[in-house]
């Protein structure tokens, strides 16, 4: 699948905001006057600016209140609706902790579930779909969780949670990318099955592409095929294990706890969830590919 | 709403045979002039005329070469347009409620007014049938030409898709797959229509009609005819002539 830059910087930004919005909602930590409208004005500036950030590949943004009406049957507006919900119940609790007014905790809590809620939504977008194998897992929703745990706690100032998150986001990443580069195999798909040539009626054979039924790239092209070279791949999922998860996993209980040592250890992990982020579309492949022969 | 119906009226969709198809287009050039026009926003080119054309089409020719264990290798040429599936992976993906499924005839459409563009359905499609229009950035799909086959200012025999109309070999058919008497019902039967790629649970009412096994010439000798001519007039004088030196 096509990286498209929107929906990376989304995807990361907005799961890394979620997830403080879920500390803070469940008061870990619990700050107050300009403390807590620093710390929240980052988780909603995240957020806010990933939700932002996915209008950017819309064709037609300007009907994006449609989106919040399928909930019944639509990830994407089940996502969408969480999101606004969960911005809008943790609103109070964080008027509260700004400004002192020492209301209960509870809408804090609803709202947590919420921005969990929503990160589960988002990865469902992806892990839903049967024609990109690699996505319809359950590793899926467990990654995007994760992450959003991860970098929620750096966020938060959580050392002991954010290293627990990280060491469980390595492990999640290397299941993810072992079971990932056998998904496309393990679905038996080919050329010959997609059109049938290769196993139904009574001329079968191999079956390879004779002549492409256009001569330059169209939509389906640009957005569903796409190649990366090994040599990147090798390389970028060094940066993400280490950015995102043996980085965070043992210098969170090392640093003393300061704004500058979460400051530079979130972008650490930041570094680690765009690399994972762009392998994550850009290694997924569409079985659309093969009736071009390609992947 | 984007909730599938459970049941359809009709089922209505396209027989596409494999084997009198010869690939020449006509049926991608005969939907994107109807749908230039008809409806929903004219599909659009970019760049038309420039280095690099591109362009959204509904309908799309394949060409693949099938190397059987025996014998030469075949020429199947293979349309790809919508299967209006039973199950369509598209509809309930999207989250505006454009892309729906009609209970009357099981046509699967996307109302452009509500469309957001945002691709999703057409990540959900196994089979390459949505394209975003680089114009107006709404999905694009077959709509089984819905402003032909009910229009009634068109004369009876317009009243199908246009790029049934159009095909010269009559490779695409037109019809309701949940009558079994009808046309694609039959053809389907008698020759093994089947689904694309059915294991992922859409139950496409298109199907596809497999090649049928070409006759091959005996090839076993293939110079003996060459040795019963019998020359004749003075050609055959000369023969008899020379046999006899
Ligand atoms: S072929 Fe694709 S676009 Fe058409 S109904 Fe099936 S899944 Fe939807
Ligand atoms: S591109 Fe349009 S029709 Fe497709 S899922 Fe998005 S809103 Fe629905
Ligand atoms: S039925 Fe109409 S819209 Fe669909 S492929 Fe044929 S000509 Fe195009």
């Amino acid at each position: 699948m096509h990286p498209a830059p929107s929906v990376i910087v989304f995807t990361v930004l907005s799961g890394m905001g979620f997830g403080l919005l879920a500390f803070l909602g469940a008061g870990l930590p619990a700050p107050s006057g300009w403390a807590a409208f620093f710390h929240w004005g980052l988780g909603y500036s995240l957020a806010v600016g990933g939700l932002l950030a996915s209008t950017f590949h819309l064709g037609n943004p300007q009907r994006f209140l449609r989106a919040f009406t399928q909930w019944r049957s639509s990830w994407l507006s089940r996502e969408a609706i969480a999101s606004v919900a969960c911005l809008l119940a943790l609103a109070p609790v964080a008027l509260s902790n700004w400004l002192g007014f020492g209301w209960p905790r509870a809408l804090g809590l609803i709202g947590a579930v919420l921005a969990l809620a929503t990160i589960f939504c988002t990865a469902m977008i992806y892990a839903q779909l049967k024609t990109i194998p690699r996505w319809n897992h359950w590793t899926t929703p467990a990654l995007f969780v994760a992450f959003a745990g991860a970098g929620g706690a750096i966020l938060a100032g959580q050392s002991g949670a954010g290293a627990v998150m990280s060491a469980l986001l390595l492990a999640l990443l290397l299941a993810a990318f072992r079971i990932g580069d056998g998904a496309f195999a393990a679905r038996a798909q080919t050329l010959g099955t997609a059109t049938g040539l290769g196993t139904i009626g009574p001329v079968q054979g191999t079956v390879r592409v004779f002549e492409q039924p256009h001569t330059s790239p169209n939509y389906l092209m640009r957005e569903m095929i796409y190649l990366v070279a090994r040599k990147h791949v090798q390389k970028l999922r060094s940066v993400t294990l280490i950015g995102a998860g043996i980085a965070p996993a043992l210098l969170l209980p090392l640093t003393p706890p300061s704004l500058l040592g979460f400051a530079v250890i979130a972008l650490v992990h930041l570094t680690g969830a765009f690399a994972a982020r762009w392998l994550f579309f850009a290694q997924a492949e569409h079985v659309v590919g093969l009736y071009y022969g390609q992947r | 709403m984007t909730s599938l119906p459970t049941h359809t009226e009709k089922k209505l969709g396209l027989a596409i045979d494999l084997d009198t198809c010869v690939g020449c287009q006509a049926c991608v050039t005969a939907c994107k002039g109807w749908n230039d026009q008809g409806y929903g926003a004219p599909l659009s080119d970019q760049d038309p005329y420039g280095a690099a054309p591109s362009g959204a089409f509904l309908n799309r020719v394949h060409s693949y070469e099938i190397t059987p264990d025996q014998g030469a290798a075949v020429i199947v040429n293979f349309p790809r347009s919508c299967l209006h599936c039973e199950d369509a992976p598209c509809v309930p993906v999207c989250p505006t409620g454009a892309s729906y499924k009609r209970v009357e005839d099981g046509i699967v459409l996307v109302n452009e007014d509500a469309c957001i563009g945002c691709g999703l359905c057409a990540w959900a499609c196994p089979y390459g049938a949505r394209e975003m229009d680089g114009d107006v950035g709404v999905m694009k799909k077959c709509t089984l030409c819905v402003d032909r086959i009910y229009n009634e200012h068109l004369p009876e025999e317009d009243r199908v898709p246009a790029c049934v109309r159009t095909c010269p070999t009559g490779a695409r058919h037109f019809g309701d797959f949940a009558d079994p008497d009808s046309t694609v019902s039959q053809l389907a039967k008698q020759r093994g229509g089947y689904d694309l790629m059915p294991d992922l649970g859409t139950r496409p009412t298109n199907k596809y009609l497999p090649p049928r096994r070409k006759d091959a010439p005996d090839m076993s000798a293939p110079l003996a005819p060459l040795l019963d001519i019998q020359a004749t007039g003075f050609a055959g004088w000369l023969d008899k002539v020379l046999g006899k030196i």
